[in-house]
């Protein structure tokens, strides 16, 4: 199988494994999937999911579940820090039409990497806008695409109307290194967020 | 519909619609598995065939060692929600063993985010 053989979670009975979850979202063609694909091996998910919402139709026949459904595929990935310690990404299907998944996907997540392409930075408010209300921490990664003009991290947090505590990060999702260092800003951000919160309880 | 042509080809074999393994059920037993709970199979137990399809019993082998949902479903090639429903019957039957993601809020030491920073750095 896929996993190569390995024991990503290692053998030992003692500790219970901790398993950690990262969504990768954004508009579509931000770098979601180069950006997965920079730290991971990426795989695909499947999800086949009763649609609902304008367009969908709901059948009840006999008690028997007939509903329309859409198919969508995520990208994710997993890096295994050490034995019982795994990171797993989540690429959010981009479109908002898909945006059902989200809550699940949402649940439990450590936060958000949200990537910018500032060609089309307006993509990307939806996702900065849910997860400021859900108060899921997450970071802006700017990804700095070839022959695009160049903005400060400055021009994009105040064009995004973000809290000052958001990191903004300028990328570049095809680099293994930069999508890293992405990762560990976020992660960084999150326990912040987390030692804060400790602190005034 | 393009969708499904992507992958109703000629090479997919006999097509059953994904729903159909759950029985037309779409919602799991119980509580609904995370992304990333860990699955693992129950050591030492009779497995009964009698009302598992192929695909419980795929999941068991691949479970051997603690796999996630995700992880499963991507390696099954079925849809999560169909896998969340077929992992929830082996839950039922008490053929698997689930241990649950702890929320990040409820880490019993925060401090685990700065050895997982630490990991990243040496990637």
């Amino acid at each position: 199988m896929a996993f190569g053989g390995s024991e990503p979670y290692g053998r030992d009975p003692g500790e219970a494994p901790v398993t950690i979850k990262i969504l990768i979202a954004g508009g579509f063609g931000a770098g979601k999937t180069t950006l997965v694909g920079s730290v991971t091996e990426i795989r695909a998910l499947r999800t086949e999911e009763p649609l609902s919402g304008p367009g969908a139709y709901v059948d009840n026949l006999d008690g028997v579940e007939r509903k329309s459904t859409t198919t969508v595929a995520m990208d994710f990935g997993r890096i295994t820090i050490r034995d019982n310690l795994v990171i797993y990404l989540f690429g959010t299907p981009g479109q908002e039409r898909f945006w059902f998944m989200w809550d699940e996907l949402t649940s439990g997540a450590l936060g958000a990497v949200v990537l910018a392409d500032t060609r089309r930075l307006a993509d990307c408010f939806p996702s900065v806008d849910f997860f400021e209300r859900r108060r899921l921490p997450f970071t802006v990664a700017v990804n700095c695409f070839d022959g695009a003009r160049r903005y400060r991290a400055e021009d994009v947090r105040s064009a995004l109307d973000l809290d000052p505590d958001v990191p903004v990060i300028m990328c570049d999702a095809r680099q293994r290194s930069s999508a890293r260092d992405v990762l560990i800003a976020l992660i960084e951000h999150a326990l912040r967020g987390l030692q804060r919160t400790r602190t005034n309880a | 519909m393009a969708e499904e042509d992507r992958w109703l080809d000629e090479e997919a074999g006999p097509v059953v619609r994904p729903y159909a393994l759950t029985r037309g059920r779409t919602r799991p037993t119980g509580e609904t598995l995370d992304l990333i709970a860990l699955v693992t199979a129950v050591r030492g137990v009779e497995v009964d065939p009698v009302g598992l399809d192929p695909e419980h019993l795929a999941l068991l082998a691949m479970c051997r060692l603690p796999a996630s949902v995700a992880d499963l479903a991507s390696e099954l090639d079925l849809p999560l929600g169909v896998v969340q429903i077929l992992l929830a019957d082996l839950r039922a039957r008490s053929l698997i063993g689930v241990h649950h993601p702890i929320p990040p809020a409820q880490l019993p030491d925060p401090r685990i985010l700065r050895e997982v920073a630490d990991g990243l750095r040496r990637l």
